[in-house]
């Protein structure tokens, strides 16, 4: 059973669709009782790395999260925002991340004369930096969906498990221990993203 | 290297996909659930879904089709006609949607295209923008182009931009349903003034053409319909096609 964070931030039915169709069961929650019991935890997200912040401190979910990823060591996935959450901090707002991964999040910049867009939206390869059980059976032509503005910069390269090539390699996944983060989005990725959590489902 | 996009888009009226010339002269083109699982099977990199005949109460259908699609396909998908309010574009997120395409409201009230992106972020407002040349130069239509206004279609792709819109859907109504091409030159001109992607929508009729506006056009993805639905191009073929000229695809 993998329990998906509900924090207000994003389409969380379709993180849900892409988990039964490999035969997963999970629940959408927010409730920090059902959170306690968590075998794994799935921390999605879409929008602003300020407001997702705010939302999980209204909601009290910073100490249940802290108790599942770093006291229980539980698998735990953090997807797009979610993985950006689990850095220090972010150029995007003041406000504290969780801070499980020593790393931060930064904007996208590039030279004038790249005429690159942000947001990064699209389809992009992935290249491997550190095996990793959520990658394991990649291969050099998969591909994620990926939209963000903001990228994740590891402080040690041994916790970088995919980086991709965007005006430069930037971290597309990294982890720590028991804690996983992929900046695409696995359920939007099809049978890629099923893969990826397919793998996480396995650990 | 970031892939260029291909985007089969399903017109959908009554429950049905269906497909005309200039906006005109509707025909049926299938059940949209099933297309839609066919495209994702075939390698589309993302879907878009217009209600060309999006009113009132057939709102409610109209969202219980986008649950059906979300529950179906894995990639991301956008959906539009008839958005004017926050609540619509909250009822379509909720239902599956990963994006909304506005059109008529925001020209009507471009202030709604800052108040949908701060409370949905950027990523998942497309701004649609449907086109036709007079006199030299392109002006911007409203209404599936049965209204012309007196605003440039480069300035208004300028203005959605500023404005906070994430991504650009330009239709060039010359070219729609008609297979003669992409309109280049516009293309072009807006994907080249404008910080944010632009979608290449009317005129897709051989797979040159994509190849076409992507590398003279500078779009970063293209749009089509017919062409897809009638099976005259096959998605895969088009793929190969597209990466034995160099294009980076998916």
């Amino acid at each position: 059973m993998i329990t998906i964070i509900n924090y207000g931030m994003g389409n969380l039915g379709s993180v849900q669709n892409m988990l039964k169709r490999i035969g997963m069961p999970s629940v959408i929650t927010s409730d920090i009782r059902e959170i306690e019991k968590a075998e794994k935890v799935l921390l999605p997200g879409v929008g602003s790395f300020d407001a997702a912040v705010r939302r999980i401190d209204e909601l009290g979910l910073r100490q249940v999260l802290y108790y599942k990823a770093i006291e229980q060591k539980v698998p735990f996935l953090g997807i797009c925002l979610g993985m950006q959450l689990l850095t220090r901090n972010s150029e995007e707002g003041p406000g504290n991340g969780l801070g499980y991964i020593p790393a931060a999040t930064v904007k996208f910049e590039f030279k004038e004369q790249t005429h690159l867009k942000i947001p990064h939206m699209g389809w992009n390869f992935v290249r491997t930096n550190q095996q990793s059980q959520i990658t394991e059976g990649f291969t050099d032509d998969y591909r994620f969906y990926f939209v963000h503005s903001y990228k994740v910069v590891c402080d040690h390269p041994e916790h970088v498990v995919l980086r991709t090539d965007y005006g430069g390699w930037f971290d597309s996944a990294v982890q720590k221990d028991n804690i996983y983060g992929a900046q695409f989005h696995p359920e939007k990725s099809h049978r890629y993203g099923m893969h990826l959590l397919k793998n996480f489902s396995k650990i | 290297m970031l892939a260029k996009r291909i985007i089969p888009c399903l017109d959908v009226m009554n429950g049905r996909t269906v497909k005309g010339i200039h906006f005109e002269n509707l025909r049926d083109s299938g059940d949209p659930v099933e297309l839609a699982i066919r495209y994702s099977e075939q390698g589309a990199d993302e879907l878009v879904f217009l209600d060309i005949a999006a009113t009132n109460e057939k709102r409610k259908t109209w969202r219980q089709l986008v649950y059906n699609i979300a529950r179906h396909i894995h990639i991301p998908f956008t959906v539009g006609g008839g958005i004017s309010e926050i609540r619509d574009v909250e009822a379509l997120l909720n239902a599956g949607a990963d994006k909304v395409s506005v059109n008529t409201s925001i020209f009507r009230n471009p202030q709604l295209i800052e108040t949908l992106a701060r409370q949905f972020g950027s990523q998942c407002i497309v701004a649609a923008i449907d086109t036709k040349p007079f006199d030299n130069s392109w002006y911007v239509h409203l209404n599936g182009g049965r209204v012309q206004t007196q605003t440039r279609a480069l300035d208004w792709a300028r203005e959605v931009s500023e404005r906070g819109a994430g991504e650009i859907l330009l239709t060039s109504m010359a070219g729609d349903g008609t297979r003669n091409g992409f309109s280049i030159d516009i293309t072009q001109a807006i994907a080249t003034s404008v910080p944010i992607p632009v979608i290449a929508s009317g005129g897709a009729g051989t797979m040159e053409h994509f190849a076409e506006v992507f590398e003279q056009g500078r779009a970063d993805a293209a749009l089509a319909a017919s062409v897809f639905h009638d099976g005259d191009i096959h998605l895969r073929d088009l793929k190969t096609y597209l990466k034995s000229r160099q294009i980076p695809i998916r």
